[in-house]
């Protein structure tokens, strides 16, 4: 698509990425712009450390007795890539890159309501993640992301203690953002915009906030507790040798890690929000349904943990009502996919990169959540439970739900956050390799999780080999789709097309705006007269 | 075991179909929800896609009946699901009054099982088709997960605690038996086969291994030999008929009415002060340290084995009544029983 309303021109104007060079004017940054691309680039760094971890993964287990390493180093590696992939690159993913970026911009604002505090939280996400990754490389642990008691507390080794300390520091950089988001939310709209105005995204990174607000604090309890039962050997927590209850743990964690899935993938929600009407030139279909799905995941989203203890022993009826819920929290995220299916009926639609990336997100995360329909399901979970079908699962709305709606987030905004064009062809054939990689790699493993092989084997029974062979082949075709974006997104900084203000027509007060915007985000205070996504109301260029 | 790919697991307890049906349905309903969204999606952007850059489609209004029809249509579809799964789920986690108890103990990376004929076996469990059984299961150390795929269960292994798997075999084989719960090191080396047998065979297996105590004999003999039988006939309560009865205790000081359950068993045992039976002085010692978890079953065969119909004097504190019925199991239907076995 070309611009004629907008006058594409190099950027010459004073804006947020010129107007200072020095290393010291990005470390200590309080300017929301560049502390997303902080995260940006740190984010990538964890991503490239959990993608290695799960390709040697998948070439250990190109064979039955595994094909690289021994049992030690494959339970190193898996945990590697679960802490990475969860806590430093998944959970910050969306809310602290691209929502840092475009809250304030959306909001008509200048900055967060607390520039200083939004700095703090990017460097306790930074020295927590180090620490992770020192500990994991150094010592290596080996109990998985959940760090399941008695194992994590009393018979892993000894790194285990410094890795907790690092995912402790990122959950208050969590909270941190959170509180930040939601105050800003409150108090630093424009003036005419109401709550019923705002855009989707801020919605749903909203309901996310008021998750990380609530839960974080439980886990970072919880993982204090542990490092406590390890190093001081505090009698009566969890481990059963001690007088502790081993189960509780699990409670505590899952109390917090249910709603963490949904703070990993709400803000998905909310791109495809963004990018769907853009892309159809169409208002949303059921605004309100939309916006207060978020807010109804967010608050069901609380009350499911127990449906990933059905198998522990716990209570049968305690199992029941856990069931029950679960199937209640998926009518929301239901409405939201048949939302955005209507929004697409009778519109103007172009399949631009980030539309590609938000149509197969709705295609993977309808089959991530529907298949979360079986583990949900009590009588279907005593089978599957723990095999690689929950690893399919969660993989189908992670990486096919976040990590799609992420990619799709990132070339959307990557025009406003440089003010640089990505190349459309490579956008456009990335996304398709990534799609056709993901599926290959992950559909395999629901039979191999009907078929009853366990998750975190580093060998397994001969008759699994096939799928597990083709599980491989597709990761390696998601590999190169994931490393194409990486080289044209770089090159496009330099000779990438110039944007203009807004390249795709798009409503959003960030689109009026510079591109890049100016330190200040908006020469004048935005006011904002009517709902958002009027489409039918844009005037559309003619060529 | 297997030939060739293998694309769907063999079916071989009495669950396993009903596991399969519920699959099955679950596979059809989410697939035409699939369906029906993929369709959609592939339609609307064929026809309704952009003709020409300056295109400005109508706004579409919102439709309340539609909205409520997909919300309110999956909800009741849902609802399904769940009983269906609820109810098997109950079933399986249920046992037959008649089911034959095996004593399974986990530890770091081993099954070992013994069976109430004195027969004790490592990452094997050699059973008869057609006869209820139910796994008696606790681990010495971590968490582990007894999980056999033919049958379509799992059951964590908790150290500290005691669970129950329960199951009818269906099909004689050799089936995979997994550790579904990460263990650690050897948690992928943690496996075994299950042997499900002909009567005969079983027969002729029994037969042929010699059995060494009874879990019940050698539970007697550790009771002698810790002196546990010097209090427990004088002093201390009387143990005769107390598995499965409600006994009065102070917890802390405050009274409370417990059911004698293996956990209760387990913890007397190894924390005998935690839960004090009431009318008795807090005097025994733990046992904790002295015994293995294998000893503990044993002993737990043994105190099972005291029936109630020896007098328990004072058992239940002044006042209460003493013992009461174990709780039945609601009907399961046809379930046959286990019939009585000679040791050789």
């Amino acid at each position: 698509m070309t611009d004629v309303l907008n006058i594409p021109a190099e950027p010459t104007t004073e804006n947020y990425l010129n107007r200072q060079f020095t290393v010291r004017s990005w470390l200590l940054t309080q300017d929301h712009k560049r502390i997303g691309i902080l995260y940006m680039v740190t984010i990538t760094f964890f991503f490239l450390i959990g993608g290695v971890a799960a390709t040697l993964m998948r070439l250990q287990l190109l064979t039955p007795k595994g094909l690289l390493v021994g049992p030690d180093m494959y339970n190193r590696l898996f945990t590697m890539h679960g802490i990475m992939m969860i806590f430093f690159f998944l959970l910050p993913s969306i809310p602290s890159t691209i929502g840092n970026f475009v809250i304030p911009l959306m909001l008509g604002a200048r900055d967060l309501a607390f520039p200083k505090l939004n700095l703090l939280s990017y460097y306790l996400y930074l020295a927590g993640g180090t620490l992770a990754l020192v500990s994991l490389i150094l010592g290596g642990v080996d109990t998985g992301w959940t760090f399941y008691t008695p194992y994590s507390s009393t018979f892993s080794n000894e790194w285990v203690a410094l890795t907790l300390v690092g995912i402790f520091l990122n959950g208050f950089s969590s909270i941190l953002t959170g509180l930040n988001f939601m105050v800003t939310t409150h108090t630093m709209r424009c003036p005419g915009l109401t709550w019923f105005r705002l855009p989707l995204f801020i919605w749903s990174l909203y309901a996310t906030s008021l998750m990380m607000v609530i839960a974080t604090p439980v886990v970072a309890i919880t993982l204090l507790l542990v490092a406590l039962e390890r190093i001081f050997h505090v009698h009566g927590i969890f481990d059963p040798a001690l007088g502790g209850d081993p189960i509780l743990f699990q409670n505590l964690f899952w109390f917090y890690s249910h709603p963490a899935v949904y703070i990993m993938v709400l803000p998905a929600m909310g791109v495809i929000s963004e990018i769907i009407p853009c892309f159809s030139r169409k208002q949303v279909f059921g605004y309100h349904a939309v916006a207060f799905s978020s807010i109804s995941i967010a608050v069901i989203g609380f009350l499911v943990w127990g449906h990933h203890m059905f198998v522990t022993g716990q209570s049968i009826y305690g199992g029941m009502a856990f069931s029950f819920l679960s199937f209640l929290v998926a009518i929301p995220s239901a409405v939201k996919v048949f939302n955005w299916t209507a929004t697409l009926y009778k519109g103007s639609i172009a399949l631009d990169t980030p539309m590609l990336y938000a149509l197969g997100f709705i295609g993977l995360f309808t089959i991530g959540g529907l298949t979360g329909l079986f583990l949900a399901c009590l009588g279907m979970d005593m089978h599957v439970h723990d095999t690689y079908f929950v690893i399919a699962h969660f993989h189908y709305i992670m990486v096919g739900g976040t990590v799609l709606a992420y990619l799709g987030a990132v070339h959307f905004w990557w025009p406003k956050m440089t003010g640089r064009m990505y190349p459309e062809w490579w956008g456009r054939f990335s996304a398709l390799i990534i799609f056709l990689g993901f599926n290959l790699t992950f559909f395999p493993q629901f039979l191999l999780g009907y078929l009853g092989m366990p998750r975190r084997y580093f060998a397994y029974a001969p008759e699994f080999q096939v799928l597990n062979v083709m599980s491989t082949a597709g990761a390696s075709i998601m590999g190169i789709g994931y490393f194409l974006p990486l080289c044209y997104l770089l090159w496009s900084l330099r000779w990438g097309k110039p944007a203009g203000n807004n390249p795709y027509n798009a409503t959003g007060l960030e689109w009026q705006t510079p591109s890049p915007p100016p330190v200040d985000n908006f020469e004048q205070t935005p006011v904002v007269t009517h709902e958002p996504y009027c489409y039918h109301l844009m005037e559309m260029p003619r060529a | 075991m297997h030939n060739g790919i293998p694309l769907f697991p063999p079916e071989a307890s009495n669950f396993a179909p009903r596991v399969d049906a519920l699959f099955f349905f679950l596979v059809a309903v989410t697939g035409f929800f699939t369906l029906l969204i993929f369709a959609l999606i592939v339609t609307f952007i064929i026809r309704f896609r952009r003709r020409r850059p300056d295109e400005r489609p109508e706004k579409t209004h919102s439709h309340m009946a539609l909205e409520l029809a997909w919300s309110v249509i999956p909800l009741g579809i849902a609802m399904v699901i769940f009983v269906w799964g609820a109810v098997l789920f109950y079933q399986s986690r249920t046992p037959p009054p008649n089911a034959e108890t095996v004593a399974v103990i986990a530890k770091q990376w081993m099954w070992k099982i013994q069976h109430q004929d004195g027969h004790r076996e490592i990452n094997e469990l050699h059973i008869p088709v057609g006869l209820p059984i139910v796994l008696e299961m606790t681990s010495q150390d971590v968490i582990h997960d007894f999980s056999v795929p033919a049958f379509r269960l799992k059951q964590d292994v908790v150290p500290g605690a005691y669970t129950h798997e329960w199951f009818i075999p269906t099909q004689i084989g050799q089936y995979h038996l997994f550790c579904d719960q990460y263990c650690g090191t050897g948690h992928a080396l943690m496996t075994g086969t299950i042997y499900v047998m002909s009567k005969e065979d079983y027969q002729q297996w029994l037969g042929g291994a010699p059995a060494e105590l009874t879990p019940r004999a050698a539970g007697e003999k550790l009771f002698t030999n810790y002196g546990c039988i010097a209090c427990h006939s004088t002093r201390a309560p009387s143990l005769a008929g107390v598995f499965g009865s409600q006994v009065a205790v102070t917890i802390d000081g405050s009274p409370a009415v417990v059911r004698a359950d293996e956990a209760y068993i387990r913890e007397s045992i190894l924390d005998p002060g935690a839960k004090i039976v009431k009318g008795y002085p807090n005097i025994m010692p733990s046992f904790r340290g002295q015994l293995s978890e294998e000893q503990i079953m044993d002993l737990m065969a043994y105190i099972k084995s005291l029936s109630g119909a020896a007098e328990v004097p004072n058992y239940s504190g002044p006042s209460g009544s003493t013992t009461q019925p174990e709780q039945t199991p609601p009907p399961m239907g046809d379930v046959p029983s286990f019939p009585n076995r000679v040791n050789p």
